[in-house]
C-alpha cells in the first residue's frame, strides 16, 4: 500500500469539502473565476474517482483502499471507516462524472454563484461519503449531508413554473422534496438505532458495517427482528430512490431545480437510496430482505409502469424526464429485489447507466429552456434544424433510455429482465411492457420537440455551446462505450454483487 | 466530618465571582454615563480569568464540602467552565443592545454575574436546600433582567408573569422538599436514594414530595404541561435576556436535574424504573407539543421559545435513559446541553444583530437578509440547520449521541418519537431559512429611514457580535465534525456522577 492508497478515499471526501470551504473565501462578485475554481475542484474529484475505479482490483474483490480513522471510541465506538467494493466503485466514478458535468454547465449561474457551488460541493462530498463509508454513523452522516443542501439549491436557484391551471413554485418543490427525504431518513435513523441496540444486546455495541455484517452472518439477528427492521430501510432509503408511492417529490423537485442540481439529483442522489438498500438492508438483514423482496419487486414493477404511464401524459420536458427517472429507478429496485446475481448486477449497472443518461437529458432540457424559455412539448417543435448537436445528444440519451441495443441502457435492462425472468416471471413480463411504454413517451418527446417544421420563433436559436458540446459528447461517449463494451464495469460490479449475502 | 472552614479554598471561584459582581456594581458608581461599556469588558475579563482559575485550581479535584452539601468534582467543574464561558458570550452579544436600549448598564452585568454564580452552585449542590437557594439566586437575577427594559410594557408584563410563575414553582418545589424531609428526614441526594431504596413500601407523602420537586423543576426547564410561561416571557424580555433564558437557565436546571436524578433516584433502581416512565411520558409530550406549536409561530422569539421547549423534551428523554450501568445517557445529556447552547447562541446572536439593525423581531421581517447581510444570514442558516439536527453541525452529532443513548436503554420508541419530532422541527426552521435566503426583502423596507427615525439602531453587526457568531459557528462545526475532545471531558464529568 503506498501513501496515496491510504488516503485516496479520504481525499475523495475532503477535496469537495475543501472546495466548499475555499469557495466561501472567494470574492463574491466574480462569478467567472468562481466557476473556474469549481471546475478545478470537480476535475480533481473526477480524476480521483477515475484513479480509484481503475485501481480497484476485481481479481482480489472485497473492500479495498480500506482505512479506519478513530473518531469516537468508548461506548459508542464510532470510527470513520472507509472502503470501496465492486458496488460502490462504479458509483464513485458516476458521481465524479456527473459532478464535473454539472459544474461545467453551471456557467449560467450568475446569481450568488459562490454559495451555489459551496452547496453543490457539500452535496457531492456527502454523496462520495455515503459510497465509501463503512460505518453506519458516517453513512447516515453523509446521507443527510447529501440531502440537506437540496432545499437551498432548489429554493434559491430553482425556477417556478406556471402551468396555466396550476402553479408549481420552487419553494413548493424544495420543501416537498426535503420533507419526503427527511421523512425517509427518519425511518433509516430508527432502523440504525434498532440495529445498534440489537447488536449491543449481543454484547457488540457497534456501528461498524463490517461488525454488524459479521453478526448477521453469525445469525445473531433473529428473523423477527430482521422482518420488522428491513422495511424501515427499504422504505426509508426507497423514498430517495423514488420508490412508488413515495416518489411524488421527485418530478416536482426536478422541475423546480436548476440544471446542475437536477443532473446531480437524478443522476447520483437517487442512486444513494438504492445503494442504501443494498449496503445496509441486504448486507445486514439478509433474512429480512428475503421476506420483503416480493413486496419490493412488486412496488418496483409499479414504479416502472406508473412512471412510464405518467411520463406519457406529461407535456413538460422536465416532468417527462422526472417521471422517466421514476420509471427507470423501478428497474433498479426490481433488479435488487430479484436477489439474483444477474439481476442485482443489472440493477447496479442500471444505476450507473441511468445516472449518465438522465444527467444528459436534464442538461439538454436546461439548454433548450435557456434558449426558448419553455419546456412545453406542444409549443416546441422542429428544434432539430436549429440545434442538431443537442438533438443528436438527446436522441442518443433517449434511445439509451428505451433500451436500444448498443447503448448502456440495453445491457442494464437486459440483465435486470434476465434476473426477473428467473425469479418473478409475471412481473418481468409487465416490466418488459414498461420498456415498450418507454419507447412511446421517448419517441413522442423526440418527435414533438425536435422533428417537424421549426417555428418562426426558434429561427435564431444557437446550437450547443462549447461546454454543452463537450459535456454532451462525453456523456454520449460513455453511453455508447458501456453499451458496446460493458465488461470494465460489469466485472467490477459482479465482484461486488457476489459478496451480498443471499444473492 | 468536615468543619465549616475545611477546604473552603476550593470555593475560591465562587467567592471571586461574587466579588466580581460587587466590583462591577461599585465601579459603575464612579463611571460617567457614556463610558459604562468598560463594565462589560471588566466582566468579560473577570469571567475569563475565572475560567482559567477554575481549570487550574479544580482540575481533577474530587471533594465534598460542608459534610456533603456541595461537591467540587469534575461534573461541577465542567458546568462551571461551561456557564462562565457562556456568560462571556452572552455579555459579548448584549453589549450593543444594553448600551443603546437599556438604562443602568452596571446592574445588568452585575446581575448577570450573580445569576452565573447561582448556576455554578446549582451544578455543585448535592442537597435539596442548597440547590433551592442556588436556584433562587439564579431566578431572582433573571426576574430583574427580564424586566430590564423598564419603559417597555411587554418587558414588564413578561417579568411579572415570570415572577409569579417562578414563585409558584419555587413554592411547589419547596413544599416537595419539606415533604421529602418529613418522611425521610434527609435532604441530601445520596440519602434520598438510600431512603427510597430501603423502604419496602414508599410512603405516599414521599411520592408526593418527590413528585412536587419534579414539578417545580419541570417549571424551570419549561417542560409540558408546565411550559405556558415560556413563550410570553421570551417574547417580552429584552433580546439578550431571552437568549440567556433559553441557554443559561435551562442548562443550569438540567445540570441540577442530572445530579439529583443520578445521585438521588438512579441508585434506587426499583423506584427509578417506575419514575422512568413518568419522565418518558413528560419527554414525549414536551417534544411533541413544543415542536407542533412552534409551527404556528410568527414571532421569532416565540418560535425559539417553543423550539427550546421541544429541545427540553429531547433532553428529558436523555434524563429518562439515565442508569447506573452506563454513562451513555448522562454523556448524551451534557453533550446535548453544550451543543444546543452553542447553537442557540449563534442563532440568538444573529437575531440580536438583526434586531439592533432593524428593531424587528418577526419571521417575515427577515426577508432578503441573505442579500443585505450575507455573513449574518450564513450564521443564522447554519444555526438553524444545527437546531434541526443536520450535519455537519453540532445538532447532528448531539442528537445522534443522545438518541442512541435513549434507544440503548430500552426506549427505542421514545428515540423514534424524538427523531420524528425533529422532522417537525426541521419544517419550521426551514420556514425561517426560507425568509432569509429565498424571499425578497419586504417591500418598502430599505433600512435607511429607520436609522434616522430610531437613533438606537446600528448599521451593521458590531464587532463583538461578529466575534460571537464566528466563534460560535466554528464551535458548532467542530462539534459536528470532531466532538471527541469535548466528549472526553464529558466522560470525565460523568464519572464524577456515576462513580
Amino acid at each position: 500500500m503506498n501513501g496515496f492508497d491510504e488516503v485516496a478515499l479520504l481525499l475523495l471526501i475532503v477535496v469537495p469539502l475543501f472546495g466548499a470551504v475555499a469557495m466561501m473565501f472567494m470574492p463574491g462578485d466574480e462569478s467567472e473565476q468562481t466557476w473556474y475554481f469549481a471546475i478545478f475542484i470537480a476535475a480533481i474529484s473526477l480524476a480521483l474517482s477515475l484513479v480509484i475505479f481503475v485501481n480497484y482490483d476485481y481479481n482480489l474483490g472485497g473492500f479495498q483502499l480500506s482505512n479506519t480513522y478513530e473518531w469516537l471510541p468508548g461506548p459508542l465506538d464510532i470510527n470513520l471507516s472507509l472502503g470501496i467494493d465492486g458496488i460502490s466503485a462504479p458509483m464513485v466514478l458516476l458521481n465524479g462524472i456527473v459532478l464535473l458535468g454539472g459544474v461545467l454547465v453551471s456557467q449560467t449561474v450568475k446569481y450568488r454563484t459562490r454559495e451555489f457551488f459551496v452547496l453543490l460541493f457539500a452535496l457531492s462530498a456527502g454523496v462520495y461519503g455515503v459510497f465509501v463509508a463503512r460505518d453506519l454513523f458516517f453513512l447516515f452522516f453523509f446521507y443527510e449531508l447529501a440531502v440537506l443542501p437540496m432545499y437551498l439549491l432548489i429554493g434559491v436557484w430553482g425556477s417556478s413554473t406556471d402551468f396555466g391551471t396550476f402553479l408549481r413554485t420552487k419553494e413548493y418543490g424544495a420543501m416537498k422534496l426535503l420533507i419526503y427525504l427527511v421523512a425517509g431518513s427518519i425511518l433509516v435513523w430508527i432502523g440504525i438505532l434498532a440495529l445498534y441496540v440489537a447488536a449491543s444486546d449481543q454484547g457488540f455495541a457497534t456501528f461498524s458495517l463490517d461488525g454488524l455484517a459479521q453478526l448477521a452472518r453469525d445469525g445473531e439477528f433473529d428473523s423477527n427482528f430482521q422482518t420488522w427492521v428491513f422495511p424501515l430501510f427499504m422504505v426509508g432509503f426507497g423514498v430517495l430512490a423514488g420508490l412508488w408511492p413515495f416518489h411524488t417529490w421527485s418530478p416536482d423537485g426536478h422541475v423546480a431545480a436548476p440544471t446542475a442540481v437536477s443532473m446531480l439529483h437524478a443522476g447520483v442522489l437517487m442512486k444513494l437510496g438504492a445503494y442504501g438498500i443494498i449496503r445496509v438492508g441486504m448486507f445486514l438483514l439478509p433474512e429480512g430482505a428475503d421476506n420483503w423482496m416480493p413486496v419490493l419487486i412488486t412496488l418496483g414493477t409499479v414504479n416502472v409502469l406508473y412512471g412510464a404511464i405518467s411520463a406519457m401524459s406529461q407535456n413538460d420536458l422536465k416532468y417527462i424526464i422526472g417521471y422517466s427517472s421514476v420509471s427507470h429507478m423501478g428497474y433498479v429496485l426490481m433488479g435488487i429485489a430479484t436477489l439474483d446475481n444477474v439481476g442485482v448486477a443489472g440493477a447496479v449497472l442500471q444505476m450507473f447507466s441511468h445516472g449518465i443518461m438522465t444527467a444528459l437529458m436534464f442538461l439538454l432540457v436546461g439548454a433548450i429552456y435557456e434558449r426558448t424559455h419553455t419546456r412545453d412539448i406542444n409549443v416546441l417543435n422542429g428544434l432539430a434544424s436549429r440545434m442538431p448537436a443537442n438533438t443528436f445528444f438527446f436522441a442518443i440519451a433517449g434511445l439509451a433510455s428505451l433500451g436500444l441495443p448498443g447503448l448502456s441502457g440495453f445491457i442494464a435492462e437486459f440483465l435486470v429482465f434476465t434476473g426477473a425472468f428467473r425469479t418473478y416471471l409475471p412481473l418481468a413480463i409487465l416490466a418488459v411492457i414498461g420498456a415498450a411504454l418507454t419507447a412511446i413517451y421517448i419517441l413522442r418527446l423526440l418527435a414533438r420537440t425536435f422533428m417537424g417544421e421549426a417555428d418562426e420563433r426558434w429561427a435564431d436559436l444557437p446550437d450547443a455551446s462549447p461546454v454543452e458540446m463537450s459535456v454532451g459528447g462525453a456523456f454520449v461517449g460513455i453511453l455508447i462505450f458501456v453499451g458496446v463494451w460493458p465488461d470494465p464495469l460489469l466485472r467490477v460490479i459482479n465482484v461486488g454483487v457476489s459478496t451480498i449475502p443471499g444473492v | 466530618m468536615n468543619g465549616l472552614s475545611d477546604n473552603i479554598e476550593l470555593l475560591t471561584p465562587e467567592f471571586a465571582l461574587a466579588g466580581l459582581a460587587f466590583l462591577v456594581f461599585t465601579v459603575d458608581l464612579f463611571l460617567p454615563e457614556g463610558r459604562k461599556g468598560i463594565l462589560a469588558w471588566l466582566s468579560i475579563a473577570g469571567l475569563i480569568g475565572l475560567i482559567v482559575l477554575s481549570l487550574v485550581m479544580l482540575w481533577d479535584e474530587q471533594e465534598s464540602l460542608y459534610d456533603g452539601l456541595l461537591a467540587v468534582d469534575d461534573f461541577a467543574l465542567f458546568f462551571k467552565v461551561f456557564f462562565l464561558g457562556m456568560g462571556v458570550f452572552i455579555i459579548l452579544s448584549s453589549m450593543d443592545f444594553v448600551e443603546h436600549r437599556l438604562k443602568h448598564q452596571g446592574e445588568f452585568y452585575g446581575l448577570l454575574l450573580f445569576s452565573i454564580l447561582g448556576m455554578n452552585i446549582m451544578a455543585q449542590s448535592r442537597e435539596l436546600l442548597t440547590a433551592y437557594i442556588a436556584l433562587e439566586l439564579l431566578s431572582f437575577s433573571l426576574y430583574v433582567l427580564a424586566a430590564y427594559a423598564k419603559d417597555s410594557a411587554k418587558s414588564n408584563e413578561s417579568a411579572l408573569k415570570y415572577i409569579i410563575v417562578g414563585a409558584v414553582s419555587s413554592a411547589i418545589l419547596l413544599y416537595g422538599v419539606s415533604m421529602v424531609y418529613s418522611t425521610l428526614g434527609v435532604t441530601k441526594f445520596e440519602d434520598i436514594a438510600i431512603g427510597l431504596a430501603s423502604a419496602s413500601e414508599v410512603a405516599p407523602a414521599l411520592w408526593v414530595g418527590v413528585g412536587l420537586i419534579l414539578v417545580g423543576l419541570m417549571f424551570k426547564v419549561s417542560a409540558v404541561p408546565f411550559h405556558m410561561w415560556a413563550p410570553d416571557v421570551y417574547e417580552g424580555a429584552p433580546y439578550p435576556v431571552t437568549a440567556y433564558l433559553a441557554i443559561g437557565s435551562k442548562a443550569a436546571a438540567f445540570a441540577l436535574i442530572l445530579r439529583l436524578v443520578m445521585e438521588g433516584f438512579v441508585p434506587a433502581a426499583e423506584r427509578w424504573e417506575q419514575w422512568q416512565l413518568v419522565f418518558a411520558v413528560l419527554a414525549a409530550v414536551t417534544m411533541l407539543v413544543g415542536n407542533l406549536v412552534a409551527l404556528a409561530q410568527k414571532n421569532l422569539k416565540r418560535l425559539l421559545a417553543y423550539s427550546s421547549i421541544g429541545h427540553a423534551g429531547f433532553i428529558l428523554a436523555g434524563i429518562t435513559a439515565l442508569s447506573t450501568n452506563s454513562d451513555l445517557a448522562s454523556n448524551g445529556v451534557m453533550f446535548y446541553l453544550v451543543g444546543y447552547s452553542i447553537t442557540n447562541m449563534v442563532v440568538f446572536a444573529a437575531l440580536i444583530s438583526f434586531f439592533n439593525m432593524t428593531g424587528k423581531e418577526m419571521i417575515a421581517d427577515l426577508g432578503g437578509l441573505a442579500n443585505s447581510q450575507p455573513f449574518l444570514a450564513a450564521c443564522l442558516g447554519m444555526g438553524l440547520f444545527s437546531l434541526a439536527g443536520l450535519p455537519i453541525f453540532a445538532g447532528f452529532t448531539m442528537k445522534f449521541y443522545l438518541f442512541t443513548a435513549v434507544a440503548s436503554e430500552g426506549f427505542l420508541w421514545l428515540a423514534g418519537l424524538a427523531i420524528f419530532s425533529s422532522l417537525i422541527g426541521l419544517y419550521y426552521y426551514l420556514q425561517v431559512l426560507r425568509q432569509v435566503y429565498i424571499e425578497p426583502t419586504p417591500a418598502g423596507d430599505d433600512g435607511g429611514d429607520l436609522l434616522t427615525e430610531h437613533p438606537a439602531l446600528t448599521r451593521r453587526p458590531s464587532l463583538s457580535l461578529i466575534t460571537v457568531l464566528g466563534t460560535g459557528a466554528a464551535a458548532m462545526i467542530w462539534l459536528g465534525v470532531y466532538p471527541r475532545p469535548l466528549i472526553e471531558a464529558i466522560e470525565a464529568a460523568s464519572r464524577a456522577l456515576v462513580g
